[in-house]
């Protein structure tokens, strides 16, 4: 098990953008861990400067290095705890689409039929919705907060990995060693958990990983315009706080930062899921 | 070889398998609209079409045949892995055909397959340990270190040796004779009483079959198993065989002891079959030689299956199929020279 585990470091390893995305990826789950500790101030709290004026839109100075936003808020602090809400939500969201798109994906690759017709048939529904509205929609109905967010995310992107993962099942299944398993008596489900899922899990976390850099920019999207949860800190809602102030083009400070965030992060789940696709896919390794 | 390893008490009629008119057909991808207005037109791929034959306790049965001639769909039925469309089988008196669940399972203990291509027919994510520990965990076998010693004295029975060397190896760090021998072993480590081997070395290399194809032989021998050995190498079957049958577009068309069938061989397939086995020999006669291509499995010709290919073939042949004659004791053909 160590020895596959550090095989499959080895081949990782050697897709360069994919260890800068998993190093991209550590630092921010570092940040959003120790978040509280590493925040300057109160990411809500008004400021004042030292000579006890307010401490409104400041640019980028040595006490805020970010500067502060309208209501003298630090933008450093903002960017720091919002770290916290992108990667709860994208982990989770990314875990319960893998989870649930791979289930969908193995259970209507094996069974084929019209299990398969009816699984495949609500994908295509799915793919006929369109995210972003669909998600806003959904969280102005179900009311602002983090778990609604997720449920929206889930929803919808679960689709891609049920049929990526449902094609993969269909030339699996053809394999004699499935014929093999069947022969020495194994059960639907056992010859499904026991032999497809460690076949296609590789797959699964190449989408994983896609999956996080989706959720985290639809989480952006939506706090952005202005769906999210009031009381939370997220990088879409300093956006979103900077826009309603019309500060977008004065204060850069306050919307480069957590816009850049958001990029290097959902970007980092992107170079990941490349690196982990070479592992799925070993004709790539060729390249 | 043969008298001695037929089970005296078994002989007299119950036969370990028995197989009566078994047909496999496979029902060809129709279009929607065809399928509405003209269901009856419906095409089968008729893969086995009628096989009749018994095995005894401890026999081993040769099919030879060329690609396509349903010697394999055979296989994959005798072993219950695909359904018969028609006909009965029927294993120490029950029938398999309908088999279901725990009764199924129960089959599955005794009834096992050796695949052609051992880099296909292992996972690629399972262990040594994990290939043999399944079935035994499936069949409920004993405890974890009860299982951990089945497993190491099958692997060395399949002449995996040190077997615990090989336990926490992956099929892709073995060569292909260790992965057909790993194979033989998932399937010895349930004891089963019958076994079918399709062309289990024709994707080794020629230097290492000699080594797996006397494994087999030894284990067949050693363990009293009934075989299927499923070949189109008629070398292969003699060396490996009691009896041997000749499968022709899905129907047995020659079948008796295996020196009998190879020596004087009577059906012009058979003969075929027989001249082109490539021996050093001069001055042999002539070869029967084939033209053509099987005709396809889904349009078989009407009367004698054969009569488009047959150097013999009479006005009969196009009309009537020929039916099976017991030519002596211990051989039957189905050809219309012989009726």
């Amino acid at each position: 098990m160590l020895a596959r585990l550090q095989e499959l470091w080895t081949i990782f390893r050697r897709d360069r953008l994919g260890v800068v995305g998993l190093l991209i990826f550590t630092l921010f789950l570092l940040v959003a861990l120790f978040a509280p500790y590493l925040a300057p101030y109160d990411p809500m709290e008004s400021l004042y400067r030292p000579d006890g004026s307010f401490a409104r839109q400041d640019p980028p100075s040595w006490r805020h290095p970010f500067g502060t936003t309208r209501m003298g808020r630090d933008v450093l602090s903002q960017v720091i705890i919002g770290s916290r809400v992108a990667l709860l939500v994208g982990l989770t969201s990314a875990f319960i689409t893998t989870f649930i798109g791979t289930n969908i994906g193995l259970i209507a690759g094996y069974y084929g039929g019209w299990i398969d017709d009816l699984l495949m048939r609500l994908t295509d529904i799915v793919y006929g919705i369109p995210f972003l509205p669909f998600a806003i929609i959904l969280v102005a109905i179900l009311g602002p907060g983090l778990t609604n967010t997720i449920i929206a995310i889930v929803l919808i992107s679960w689709r891609t990995t049920a049929r990526v993962i449902r094609s993969q099942v269909l030339t699996l299944k053809q394999r004699t060693f499935i014929e093999a398993a069947r022969l020495t008596g194994a059960s639907n489900l056992r010859i499904i958990y026991r032999h497809l899922v460690p076949n296609v899990l590789p797959l699964s976390l190449v989408y994983t990983a896609l999956n996080l850099g989706w959720a985290i920019m639809t989480e952006a999207s939506i706090s952005f315009l202005g769906y999210g949860d009031p009381r939370l800190v997220s990088w879409g809602s300093i956006l979103f706080s900077a826009y309603v102030a019309q500060a977008v083009y004065d204060a850069w400070w306050w919307v480069g930062p957590p816009g850049l965030a958001i990029t290097l992060l959902v970007m980092s789940g992107f170079f990941i899921s490349r690196a982990v696709e070479e592992i799925a896919n070993p004709r790539l390794r060729e390249r | 070889m043969s008298a001695e390893q037929k089970k005296p008490g078994l002989s007299s009629g119950t036969a370990l398998l028995s197989v009566n008119d078994l047909k496999v057909h496979f029902p060809q991808k129709q279009g929607l609209v065809e399928a509405v207005l003209h269901p009856e037109k419906r095409r089968y791929l008729k893969a086995v079409d009628g096989v009749t034959f018994k095995l005894q306790a401890g026999e081993t049965l040769g099919v030879a045949g060329e690609s396509g001639c349903g010697k394999t769909t055979l296989a994959k039925t005798l072993v219950r892995l695909y359904r018969p469309t028609e006909g009965e089988i029927l294993f120490l008196g029950e029938r398999i055909a309908h088999l279901k669940g725990k009764e199924l399972t129960r089959f599955r203990k005794k009834a096992q397959m050796v695949f052609q291509d051992p880099y296909e027919s292992l996972n690629p994510r399972f262990t040594v340990r994990a290939i043999l520990e399944e079935p035994l965990v499936i069949h409920g076998f004993g405890n974890a270190r009860e299982r951990q010693e089945r497993i190491v004295s099958t692997l060395g029975m399949a002449g995996l040796l040190p077997p615990e060397a090989f336990l926490p190896r992956y099929p892709h760090e073995m060569s292909g004779g260790q992965r057909q021998r790993v194979a033989i072993a998932r399937v010895l480590v349930l004891e089963p009483s019958f076994l079918v081997a399709d062309e289990p070395v024709s994707m080794l290399d020629v230097s290492i079959r000699a080594g797996v194809l006397n494994l087999l032989g030894t284990l067949i021998q050693r363990l009293g198993l009934a075989g299927i050995y499923i070949s189109h190498d008629l070398s292969l079957i003699r060396y490996m065989c009691d009896r041997t049958a000749v499968m022709y577009l899905g129907r047995i068309v020659e079948m008796g002891s295996t020196e009998g069938v190879i020596r004087h061989p009577l059906h012009p397939y058979t003969q075929a079959l027989v001249a082109a086995v490539p021996v050093p020999e001069i001055g042999r006669p002539s070869r029967v030689n084939l033209e053509d291509e099987p005709p396809n499995p889904l349009d078989i010709p009407r009367g004698c299956r054969f009569h488009p290919r047959c150097p013999r073939a009479k006005g009969i042949c196009q009309e009537v199929p020929p039916p099976s004659v017991v030519v002596d004791a211990d051989r039957q053909v189905e050809c219309h020279l012989y009726s």
